[in-house]
This record gives C-alpha cells, sequence and structure tokens, in this order.
C-alpha cells in the first residue's frame, strides 16, 4: 500500500537560505514518525509542508496519494484529511469549545447541527473533556487548551495527524495529560508524524524516529536508535538533550 | 446685567424640541448599520483586497478623513442638486453620515483585524475553512469585540456631528433649538436645555450600544468581563 506521505528529495528554501536540503522519508499508513533534531534544524518546516503551509521548491511531497505543489494542489481538501497541532494551542476565544470544535465540520463539511453536536460529544469524550463543552477557550488550563485544539484537528476525522512540539509552552505537570492522548490515537491506529522533544514519549510511542540535522536526514531507525546512536551529531544531541 | 431665567418657552416649544429629537436619533440610527458595514468591508478589502480594490478603499478612506463632513453633506444637497439630482435634506443627511463614519469605521476595523494574532488565521485555514469563512467566523467577531469601544466613540460622534443637518433644513434638535432662541431671544436657556438632551441622547445610544455588545458577545456575558 502506498504510505500516507512521502518525501523524495525535497527541498525547501526561504530565500537564499536552503532549509531543508533533500529529504527523503515514508510514514506508513498507521505509524507515528516522530522528528527530533536540534532548533531550527528544519523540523516544523518538514511538517508544515505535508498539510500545504510551506511549498517544497524541489523534489517530491505526496500525501494521501496525491502530488502536492504542482500548482494545482486542493489546499482545503488537503487540510480535511490532514489535522495539525501547534505549540500555540490558537483556540478561537470567542467560541466555546463546543463551537471550536464544530465550526469547520459544519462550515467545511456542512454537518448538520445535532450531528455536530454529536460528533463534538465523540471528540471531546476522547481527549477527556467533555464536562468542558461549555466553557470558553480562557477558562481552561493549557493542558485543556491543548487538548481542546487536538478535539478540534479529530472532528474533522482526518487520515494523518500531524503535532509540532505540542507541549513545550506547557508547564511539566500539564504535559502529561495531552501526550496520554496523543498515545491513545497511537494505539487507535491513527498515521502521526510529530515533533518532540520529550524523548521519554518519542521512544515510547514511536514506530520509526527520524534524527534531523541542519535540513537533512541524518540519522534514522526504530526506538532503541536514541539508546545506540551511530553517528556523533545524534551522540552529541542525545547527550545534551535528554 | 440683571437677566432673568425664563425657561416658560418650553412648553410652548416642546412639540417641536420632540421633533428634532427624533430627527436626530432617526438620523444617527439610519447611518450607523451601513456605515458599519461599509466601513468593515472596506478595511477587509484594504487588508485582502487586489491591489485595485485596495487603492479605491484606501482613496474613499483617505478624501472622506481629510475633508469636512459640512462639505460632503453640502456636495450631496447641493452640488449634486445642480446636477439634477435633487436629494431630500433627511436621505442627504443620512448617505453623507454613513459615508463618513464609514471612512473612519474602515480604520478602526483595520486595526482590529491586523491586531488579531497570526496563529489564528493559520489555525482556520488548516481547519479548511475558506478565506471568506474564516473572515466571517473567526476574524470579524475577534476584530469588532477589540475595537468596540473605538466604535462606540466614533457612533456617539457621529450623533452629535448630525447638528450640522439643519444647514441643509434638516430641522434636527440644533436646528430647532436656533429656531427658538431666535424667537424667543432665550438663547441661554435654549442652548443649555439642548445640551442637557444631547447629554441624555448619548448617554441612550451608550447604553443601547452596551446591550448590542451584550448580546453580541456572548463570553463577555458570560464571564462579566466589561467591555
Ligand atoms: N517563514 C520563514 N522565513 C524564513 N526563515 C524561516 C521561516 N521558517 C523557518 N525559517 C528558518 O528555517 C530554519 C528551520 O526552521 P524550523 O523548521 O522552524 O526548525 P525547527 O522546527 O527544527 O526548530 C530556521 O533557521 C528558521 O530560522
Ligand atoms: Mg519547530
Amino acid at each position: 500500500m502506498d504510505p500516507m506521505v512521502r518525501f523524495q528529495d525535497v527541498h525547501k528554501s526561504f530565500g537564499a537560505v536552503e532549509v531543508l536540503k533533500g529529504i527523503t522519508l515514508d510514514v506508513p499508513r498507521g505509524d507515528v514518525v516522530v522528528l527530533v533534531g536540534r532548533s531550527g534544524s528544519g523540523k516544523s518546516t518538514a511538517l508544515r509542508c505535508i498539510n500545504g503551509l510551506e511549498t517544497v521548491n524541489g523534489g517530491e511531497l505526496h500525501v494521501c496519494g496525491e502530488k502536492l505543489h504542482d500548482g494545482k494542489t486542493d489546499l482545503r481538501k488537503l487540510r480535511q484529511e490532514v489535522g495539525i497541532v501547534f505549540q500555540s494551542y490558537n483556540l478561537f476565544p470567542h467560541l466555546t469549545v463546543e463551537q471550536n470544535v464544530t465550526l469547520a465540520p459544519r462550515k467545511v463539511m456542512k454537518v448538520g447541527a445535532k450531528e455536530a453536536k454529536e460528533l463534538a460529544a465523540h471528540v471531546l469524550a476522547q481527549v477527556g473533556l467533555s464536562e468542558k463543552a461549555q466553557s470558553y477557550p480562557e477558562q481552561l488550563s493549557g493542558g485543556q487548551q491543548q487538548r481542546v485544539a487536538i478535539a478540534r484537528s479529530l472532528a474533522m476525522k482526518p487520515k494523518l495527524m500531524l503535532f509540532d512540539e505540542v507541549t513545550s509552552a506547557l508547564d511539566p505537570e500539564l504535559t502529561g495529560e495531552v501526550l496520554r492522548v496523543i498515545e491513545r490515537l497511537a494505539q487507535d491506529g491513527m498515521t502521526m508524524v510529530l515533533v518532540t522533544h520529550e524523548m521519554g514519549f518519542a521512544r515510547g510511542v514511536a514506530d520509526q524516529i527520524v534524527f534531523m540535522h541542519h535540513g537533512k536526514v541524518w540519522e534514522r531507525g526504530g526506538a532503541e536508535m536514541l539508546r545506540a546512536p551511530q553517528t556523533p551529531e545524534l551522540q552529541q544531541f542525545v547527550a545534551t538533550d535528554l | 446685567m440683571g437677566y432673568e431665567f425664563d425657561f416658560s418657552f418650553l412648553s410652548e416649544y416642546a412639540p417641536d424640541l420632540w421633533r428634532g429629537v427624533w430627527l436626530t436619533l432617526w438620523m444617527t440610527v439610519v447611518s450607523i448599520v451601513p456605515g458599519f458595514v461599509l466601513g468593515t468591508l472596506c478595511a477587509i478589502g484594504r487588508i485582502y483586497g487586489s491591489p485595485p480594490v485596495r487603492r479605491v478603499a484606501t482613496i474613499y478612506v483617505e478624501a472622506i478623513r481629510n475633508t469636512p463632513l459640512v462639505i460632503q453633506v453640502f456636495w450631496l444637497f447641493f452640488g449634486l442638486a445642480v446636477l439634477g439630482a435633487r436629494l431630500d435634506a433627511f436621505t442627504a443627511a443620512v448617505i453623507a453620515l454613513s459615508i463618513n463614519v464609514g471612512a473612519y469605521t474602515a480604520e478602526i476595523m483595520r486595526a482590529g483585524f491586523e491586531s488579531i494574532p497570526r496563529g489564528q488565521r493559520e489555525a482556520a485555514s488548516c481547519l479548511a475553512l475558506s478565506g471568506p469563512q474564516r473572515v466571517l467566523y473567526v476574524e470579524l467577531p475577534q476584530a469588532v469585540e477589540r475595537v468596540y469601544p473605538a466604535l462606540v466613540s466614533q457612533f456617539i460622534l457621529m450623533m452629535l456631528a448630525t447638528s450640522i443637518m439643519s444647514q441643509i433644513s434638516a430641522e434636527e434638535l440644533t436646528g430647532v433649538a436656533y429656531q427658538i432662541q431666535s424667537f424667543t431671544f432665550r438663547g441661554f436657556e435654549a442652548y443649555l436645555v439642548t445640551a442637557g438632551i444631547y447629554l441624555v441622547l448619548v448617554t441612550m445610544l451608550r447604553l443601547t450600544l452596551h446591550g448590542v455588545a451584550l448580546a453580541a458577545f456572548p463570553r463577555r456575558r458570560r464571564l462579566g468581563t466589561p467591555l
């Protein structure tokens, strides 16, 4: 079967600066791929290319069987299939939790009011926030807001979820509740690409770990890779970042 | 010296004052809605429009904000009449006020849109909302909420600005007051009372707009944040 995401020698530059220098990477369906690496190594950029937030300059990128960036990609269709959650939760502050979750299903997928409410109840239960449906984002903790952001993405029934350092803005005692939600998604078979600094979590959840360095896939392997790094760069990263 | 205050003329002129009050109120209310819509469309046009749209919106906003309202009204009322397009005074006043407040609203709303964090826009796009859906459901409500106090001030200034409309024979409150003082020679009393009436009208407008805010921003209503 086709992989969910296929990078083939993907290049990306911002002006004169090349940020991705030939990424080749497959994300098989149902797998969890974790990107690790130093700040500035291109992890976020790689992730953002997958849902069309950035356009690639070279190579080929296929997502859900469609080739991206050939000038006629339907970004709205792509984004119905690919959910993304950022470090900053970006909930809509003027809407209740339930309205945050149902806005896109109602307006984009034209789901009816009643069905949307049921959908919201379902995804909020998935992230353990059923009782917060009528709250506003500002009434929630950071961890709860991030779980709502995840639920909001899940409500679009994506085939692929992207997570970019979703716990980096949270106090340590709040990261656990968010990571548990992601772990459960992984167990349920969701295909995911995630960037994280939580190495213990990465080892636990990843089918494949990808160490990025200077815009390249420097080293990749299973969860055990972090214990036995092959390259000096990963050795150093593991030594300083854990 | 030895001036004796006398407010007794009030009862005789009460019906005229009443008519003036209604005209002032009516002009204000009828101008706020189209002014707000026009200004908001202009703000959106200036931020997201194509270059020609942006240029037209900018010219409109700058032309209106850099010329006196009274000239705008005269041009609509006397100027267009020369060309054979005769507007009645009320219509000319309402059009002029809407266009005028629209230009100021455009600047206020533009500030509102621009103050929304980038992440909001990105989150909306990532949820596959179209551009218009994003503006309508995500940006517009937040923009209005952020600049609401400035909008209220602008609408109040507009209510006060209706006082020039007697110059095109729309007998609003100030026009009535002028007539009363010219008949009774009681300028002190007439304008004092008129000022008091404006104060009441402005207060009513402020309270009404506060009520509108409570209806429009349920989060503020729920969380009790003052506007
Ligand atoms: N929109 C942008 N414009 C210019 N440079 C950018 C932009 N986004 C990222 N970069 C640069 O690209 C490099 C990689 O960034 P990023 O993908 O965010 O790295 P990471 O997520 O691994 O920290 C950095 O040097 C960053 O400064
Ligand atoms: Mg990053």
